[in-house]
């Protein structure tokens, strides 16, 4: 893939990573924090199939990237039977309202 | 030769043990529903029967031949304790069947002599529990085939006696007599267990550890030459036994409590305190000859004491008031003779006196108890008198058995009495001082029962006059006994008349089997070398000394040539003082050991409540102190520190408690900052 060199494939890695950062960090939607725990795991997706093009290995990369893609599914099913439960428990998914332990 | 195994003889023993049982636990319904004559056939049949019984086995002896006349009844096996086996066996020997006769036999007549005189006692059914425990444990002692079952026996008796002295215990006077007994008796009672303790131990240690008699015979020969504590162990063991014997036969220095004993009914003191207990001593050093035989020490002690035990005890018997207490003292000085014998060797000759002693002084102790019971409870001397018409069976018993303790030629009492003072003479232990003693005893026996006859019999009469009831003489449940004892008196001496005298002496042949073994060689020498004139001439010198002391007391007492109180008032009196407070021995022992006692009672008393309460108390303020402080060091200190750490906890968690928001977002900023802060680190 001439043309494209490794860093930019990197910047986007880069900018991938602090918007899913960004949108874990602020919002108090639970399904929005599991949506930029999302986009921190194919930032680093990005990251794996970059490195696996521009070395000598290239299955390697690809593979782990198969593993993340498939740790994200069994992760989002478990945050979203989580965020089920608290909403259950709490008639709402805003994280600031789930402090029942805090005391 | 082994011993013919028998199980009759338990019958003896068991039979007073019955009667003691059955007045003992129903006696006081008995006398109450169905009167005194059933409480008395209990007591009497079992004794009677006891009698019987020794009969038997006396008769099933005399048909063995004299060389296997021994019959023993294992009844079961007592201890077994390492080497210490002891049964529960008896033993009838001629020795032991000699006083089992006795002791039925005349016990038997004293019990039939009781069940008169108690009558309309109020406790006429323990009286008689009492008696026959006492026969029991006589029996037990006498039959014993060991040392440990004759302890028991031994205890048993000083029991019964302890009880008996103070039977009529609302006196006083009566109870502390007993206690006197008890507690004399304790003293020699110790002395007997330690010398059981020192033989066992020896024989153990030679390999025969056993305390059965027949046994300690067969292995005496082991202790020859051994040696405890630096004195050898025969001469200890028979020291330490011969303790036991002055206790509880009344031999100075422990003849203290026999004439206090008096306290107790007639006759207890004539069955306990005259014809078998006080013997039991005797009996013992007889049963254990070969022992005393090995150890001659020993053997000049026993004699010593007896002689010295039969002449002071005489002297104090010249001036006594009490009838009974002249005869206790009697008692004790005869005893004195039997020691005397036995302390020569003269094994024969000791039990042949204690045989014959047993009929003349049961007779006078009932005689005079039949006088005091004549004149309503009078025992002092000086308020009797002229009794010789008006208690006339009374007066010629007691005579017959006066004649006989005096020692008059052919009654019981001299014949025994001259062959202990022969032997006294002859023995290589005996000497003329033993002799001399002896026979100036005899004087002084003669004299004091002259005299007791006189003021009791004869001479006007000193009885209250104001006593309205008129003198009778007793029943004859009491008479019928004294006649009995009295014949015995006048005519048992004739089954040990000396070889000197032409006698064949079937008494000495009779008890050859148990001694014969063991008879002192030179003393066997001696007898053979019996020279008969010597023997006339001693004796001719003991009456002659006999006559004088009774002509004594005829002439003061009777013919009134000598004034009474002039006698007593011999060299300023002093004599007379000396013997009346009985040589002060009862001051003697109070100052020292009553005293000491006390002392040493109160000195504990002090050192207990000053030194080990002091001790005590001292010490509980010290732990107090240390409490205190104790618990000031828990309370700032430990709870201090505890409660800090505590608090500090506490504090800290408070603080803690504040990075615990809940707040996900907030974690979150710390994790990713702390990632920007090691990546920073990372970098630079």
């Amino acid at each position: 893939m001439p043309g494209v060199p490794l860093q930019h494939v990197l910047l986007v890695g880069l900018v991938l990573f602090a918007l899913g950062l960004y949108t874990v960090l602020t919002r108090r939607n639970a399904i929005g924090i599991l949506m930029g725990i999302e986009l921190l795991l194919n930032a680093a997706n990005v990251n794996y199939v970059a490195f696996a093009r521009y070395s000598g290995a290239p299955t390697d990369g690809q593979i782990f990237a198969i593993f993340v893609v498939m740790l994200a599914a069994a992760e989002a099913a478990v945050g979203l039977a989580i965020v089920l439960g608290i909403y259950r428990n709490f008639e709402s998914i805003d994280v600031d309202a789930t402090h029942a332990l805090r005391h | 030769m082994d011993p013919v195994a028998v199980t009759s003889l338990r019958w003896i023993p068991l039979l007073p043990l019955l009667g003691a049982l059955v007045n003992g636990l129903a006696g006081k319904a008995i006398q109450r529903r169905v009167g005194e004559g059933a409480v008395a056939a209990i007591a009497v049949a079992p004794v009677a029967a006891a009698f019987a019984v020794s009969l038997a086995v006396f008769a099933r002896l005399l048909a063995l031949d004299p060389s296997r006349r021994v019959l023993l009844d294992v009844v079961w096996r007592w201890l077994d304790v390492g080497a210490l086996r002891v049964d529960v066996a008896l033993l009838a020997d001629p020795l032991s069947t000699t006083l089992l006769l006795v002791v039925t036999g005349i016990g038997g007549l004293i019990h039939v002599y009781a069940t008169a005189y108690m009558r309309g006692d109020d406790a006429y059914w323990r009286f008689f529990a009492y008696l026959n425990l006492f026969t029991f444990a006589m029996l037990v002692l006498v039959l014993a085939d060991n040392l440990l079952l004759m302890f028991v026996g031994w205890e048993g008796v000083g029991f019964c006696s302890w009880a008996l002295i103070g039977f009529w215990w609302r006196e006083p006077v009566n109870t502390t007599a007993g206690n006197k007994a008890f507690i004399v008796n304790r003293v020699g009672d110790a002395g007997f267990v330690l010398g059981v303790f020192a033989l066992f131990w020896a024989l153990d240690a030679a390999g025969h550890g056993t305390v059965a008699f027949r046994e300690i015979q067969r292995h005496a020969a082991s202790l020859d030459g051994a040696v405890l504590w630096g004195v050898p162990v025969a001469t200890l063991v028979t020291l330490l036994l011969f303790v036991g014997a002055t206790g509880k036969s009344a031999q100075f220095p422990l003849h203290v409590w026999l004439p206090d004993a008096m306290q107790g009914p007639t006759p207890v003191s004539a069955l306990i305190h005259a014809a078998t207990m006080v013997t039991a001593g005797v009996y013992m050093i007889a049963r254990l000859h070969f022992l005393y035989a090995m150890a001659p020490a020993t053997l000049a002690v026993v004699a010593g004491i007896g002689a010295a035990t039969a002449l002071g005890a005489a002297t104090i018997a010249l001036v006594q008031d009490d009838i009974k207490r002249v005869l206790a003292y009697s008692t004790v000085s005869q005893l004195g003779y039997m020691f005397l014998a036995l302390g020569v060797g003269a094994w024969t000759a000791g039990v042949f006196h204690l045989v014959t002693h047993a009929f003349f002084k049961a007779c006078l102790f009932l005689g005079a108890g039949s006088v005091i019971h004549a004149l309503h409870h009078e025992q002092d001397m000086r308020g009797m008198g002229d009794l010789h018409a008006k208690l006339p069976v009374t007066f010629w018993t007691f005579l017959m058995a006066a004649l006989a303790l005096g020692g008059t030629p052919l009654t019981a009492g001299f014949f025994s009495k001259d062959e202990i003072l022969w032997h006294a003479w002859s023995s290589p232990y005996g000497g003329t001082l033993l002799w001399g003693v002896g026979v100036a005893g005899a004087a002084l026996t003669a004299c004091y029962v002259c005299r007791q006859v006189l003021l009791v019999f004869f001479g006007e009469s000193r009885a209250d006059p104001h006593h309205g009831e008129p003198v009778r003489e007793s029943p004859a449940a009491m008479t019928g006994p004294l006649v009995i004892l009295a014949a015995g008196a006048l005519l048992v001496g004739f089954l040990g008349v000396p070889d000197g005298l032409g006698g064949a002496n079937p008494f000495a042949a009779w008890l050859d089997a148990v001694f014969a073994s063991e008879h002192i060689d030179a003393a066997h020498a001696a007898e053979a070398a019996h020279d008969v004139r010597l023997e006339w001439a001693l004796m001719a010198v003991s009456v002659a000394m006999a006559t004088g002391g009774a002509g004594v007391a005829y002439l003061i007492y009777q013919a009134r040539a000598l004034s009474a109180d002039a006698v007593a008032g011999i060299a300023g009196g002093a004599p007379y003082r000396l013997l009346v407070h009985k040589y002060w021995l009862d001051e003697v022992y109070w100052a020292t050991i009553g005293r000491g006692v006390r002392w040493l009672a109160r000195a504990g008393a002090w050192f207990d409540a000053r030194v080990l309460d002091g001790v005590v108390d001292g010490s509980a303020l010290v732990m107090r102190a240390i409490a205190r402080l104790e618990s000031r060091f828990d309370a700032r200190v430990v709870d201090g520190f505890v409660n800090a750490l505590a608090d500090a906890t506490w504090a800290l968690g408070g603080r803690l408690r504040r990075l615990q928001t809940g707040n996900v977002n907030a974690y979150l900023y710390v994790v990713v900052g702390a990632v920007a802060l090691v990546l920073i680190a990372r970098i630079f």
